[in-house]
């Protein structure tokens, strides 16, 4: 909360409108918004970073079928490849697989089964987006419905929504999306109109967008019930509108800058819960490559294979890195006067 | 302060009635498919999957089923079928490490986390600020099974500086006990170093504002004095209850990955290789209780800072 020249409380999203010293009058919050972040040059920088990592993942199929010449399951376990003039196996009969040829084929070497790790990198990172993206649209969508409510109505509904996610909460992250991964691993999930077979990406998707809802929920409800008093409302329910429009017409604007800053938290988050649950085997299942899959089967094979380990451990680090300082800019362009505070 | 405690252990037992509802909601209803087919594991013969039926009631009422599953859990007779292998000595057997692990770790991370938060509150702006900036968000962003791999290779297999893995107990050898446990305290301290020493710069740089800290400048205290005693003491506040939820989800099984990836055979650990066989029983004890572990712990933590903080128990 940030206090006008007039003394009245305004929240986050409208004291962003407040001019700067040098911005022109009459410039609206979010062009202003932009304007700060533009101007934060590591921002910028590591939100490319992220966006060069989502473009090679989403060319995956292209690399595998002209450079690499192989699928992301395809095996090469008795192959030999030519590096530098000579033949080498690609796992040698001890079970060692070859390391970086930095040629088109096993460009990063091969994995235990003798996968090409390039191949299965880019097709493991667009799982992990993926399912970091549709589990984050998972979270904001439930935890901006549930929190409106919650705020809104107050009472009863707030009562039994909060205390919902208060039992969310005190389970610790990992165990619950690890308690819902072997539960769902076998038989999948079944809500009548809704299927997930339980080796679909759908599944650790779903799992992380739920575990994540009260992170979100909690500090949405506590800005709707601020918002609700507010006058605005007060005059929106004077013209008669009912308190759905009042809700989506009016409420929800004014908790934009708050879901924005989310988005990219979350999906920073859902991107390492992922990697750890899928580490663990209670994520995505065999043989669908993730980053935190590909990470587990090269841990196995330490000391012998480390690249295994340090390509898509990399991978990951930047990804969520890139994801982390961008959204931090997001921030501070957004409310420069906003605590520096990561909800988790 | 009384009723404080009773109102807070109150809310404790319906919370933890609560958790043992969504536990089972999780394992028993949600899922499709044959609950007993899930609970005996993938080799189970057809009478192993009837007598699980049976002990287990899934061929009863749904609040039956429940009844059974709290007893069981209540009488400790739960078993695991993949192992026969009675899953609460298990944990038990793992308590140890688990333990040793979160303690140790907690200790780095809260002092860690204070100190650069402190030091980057007080470089506001400058280069140190801006570097341990960078840190923690590095903290935050990488994955703590990843960095314990890479700290075991390099720490402990190419420079041999540390055990590869594994736990000693204390009794058995304290320095054994130290020096297993040394890297991965700090592999899971890292991404709480990040989050806190955020936290604590921004609550530090703050509180500098207040007009009690320009009443102790004015009064000639030198500097070191109103940055510990007035400043830091009342920034502490919003750490120490993030440490508080933090702390009991670690020894609740919030440790998993780092217990798996060091080998230091907790309770983490044996809920790691339980869901690599796909082995249910153990899974739904440890979710159960550790989410019991975190209520019970925020409860008594809650208690002990109300007890010296008297704000706290409005």
């Amino acid at each position: 909360m940030a206090t006008t020249d007039t003394g009245t409380e305004v929240p986050s999203a409208i004291s962003a409108a407040r001019p700067d010293d040098d911005a022109p009058p009459g410039i609206g919050p979010y062009a202003l918004a932009w304007r700060r972040l533009k101007r934060n040059r590591a921002a910028l920088f590591f939100g490319g970073v992220f966006a060069l990592i989502v473009v090679l993942c989403l060319l995956a199929p292209f690399y595998a079928k002209h450079v690499a010449h192989t699928g992301p399951n395809a095996n090469h376990l008795t192959d030999q490849v030519r590096v530098g003039g000579k033949l080498k196996d690609v796992v040698t009969p001890g079970g060692i697989p070859i390391g970086p040829t930095w040629h088109g084929r096993f460009l990063l070497g091969a994995d235990g089964n003798g996968r090409d790790v390039a191949v299965r990198l880019l097709y493991g990172g667009r799982n992990s987006l993926e399912i970091g993206v549709v589990a984050t649209l998972i979270t904001m969508l439930l935890a901006t419905m549930i929190g409106l409510a919650a705020g809104f109505f107050r009472g009863l509904t707030d009562a039994i929504l909060s205390r919902v996610l208060d039992l969310i909460w005190s389970f610790p992250v990992v165990i619950l999306g690890v308690a819902l991964g072997v539960a769902l691993a076998v038989g999948g999930l079944n809500l009548g109109l809704f299927e997930l077979k339980g080796n679909s990406l759908g599944v650790p998707a779903v799992i992380i967008g739920v575990v994540y809802i009260p992170y979100v929920a909690k500090p949405i409800r506590g800005q709707v019930l601020g918002l609700r008093e507010r006058e605005f409302v007060d005059a929106a329910r004077v013209q008669g509108l009912g308190n759905v429009r009042i809700m989506i017409g009016e409420v929800l604007p004014n908790l934009a800058s708050t879901i924005i800053v989310f988005i990219p938290l979350i999906i920073a988050n859902a991107i390492l819960l992922e990697a750890g649950l899928s580490y663990l085997g209670a994520g995505v299942q065999d043989p669908n490559p993730s980053w935190g899959t590909m990470i587990s089967d090269g841990i196995r094979l330490i000391p012998s294979a480390i690249h295994l380990t340090f390509v898509p451990g990399f991978m990951l680090l930047f990804t969520v890195l890139g994801i982390n300082v961008f959204g931090d800019g997001v921030r501070d362009a957004l409310d420069p006067r906003a605590k520096v505070r990561i909800e988790r | 302060m009384g009723r404080f405690v009773v109102k807070r252990l109150l809310s404790v037992v319906l919370v933890l009635f609560a958790i043992s509802i969504m536990t089972f909601l999780i394992f028993q209803a949600i899922p499709s498919g044959d609950p007993a087919l899930r609970m005996a594991g993938r080799l189970a013969t057809p009478q192993q999957v009837q007598d699980v039926r049976q002990q287990w009631g899934f061929d009863k009422p749904i609040y039956v089923q429940y009844a059974k599953t709290m007893q069981k859990i209540a009488t400790g007779s739960v078993e695991s079928y993949t192992q026969q292998l009675n899953v609460l000595d298990e944990i038990k057997r793992g308590l140890p490490a688990t333990i040793s692990l979160s303690v140790g770790a907690g200790v780095i991370w809260l002092s860690l986390g204070v100190l650069f938060g402190l030091l980057s509150a007080m470089s506001a702006g400058k280069f140190l600020d801006r570097a341990l900036t960078v840190l923690s968000l590095v903290g935050v962003s990488t994955p703590v099974f990843f960095l314990g791999a890479l700290m075991l290779y390099y720490l402990a297999y190419k420079l041999a500086l540390f055990p590869l893995g594994g736990y000693v107990k204390f009794t058995d050898s304290p320095w054994g006990w130290f020096t297993h446990l040394l890297m991965p305290w700090f592999a899971l301290s890292v991404l709480f170093i990040g989050v806190y020493s955020r936290v604590l710069r921004s609550t530090v740089l703050d509180t500098m504002n207040e007009d009690f800290v320009r009443a102790a400048r004015a009064k000639g205290i030198s500097e070191r004095r109103v940055m510990l005693r007035h400043v830091l003491r009342n920034s502490m506040i919003p750490v120490i209850s993030l440490f508080g939820l933090d702390f009991a989800a670690v020894v609740g099984g919030g440790a998993i990955l780092t217990e798996s990836v060091f080998g230091l055979h907790g309770v983490g650990q044996y809920a790691a290789e339980s869901i690599g066989r796909l082995d249910v029983p153990p899974v739904l004890v440890i979710t159960m209780l550790g989410a019991s572990a975190v209520v019970v712990l925020s409860a008594v933590l809650d208690v002990v800072f109300a007890i010296l903080d008297p704000r706290i128990r409005l």
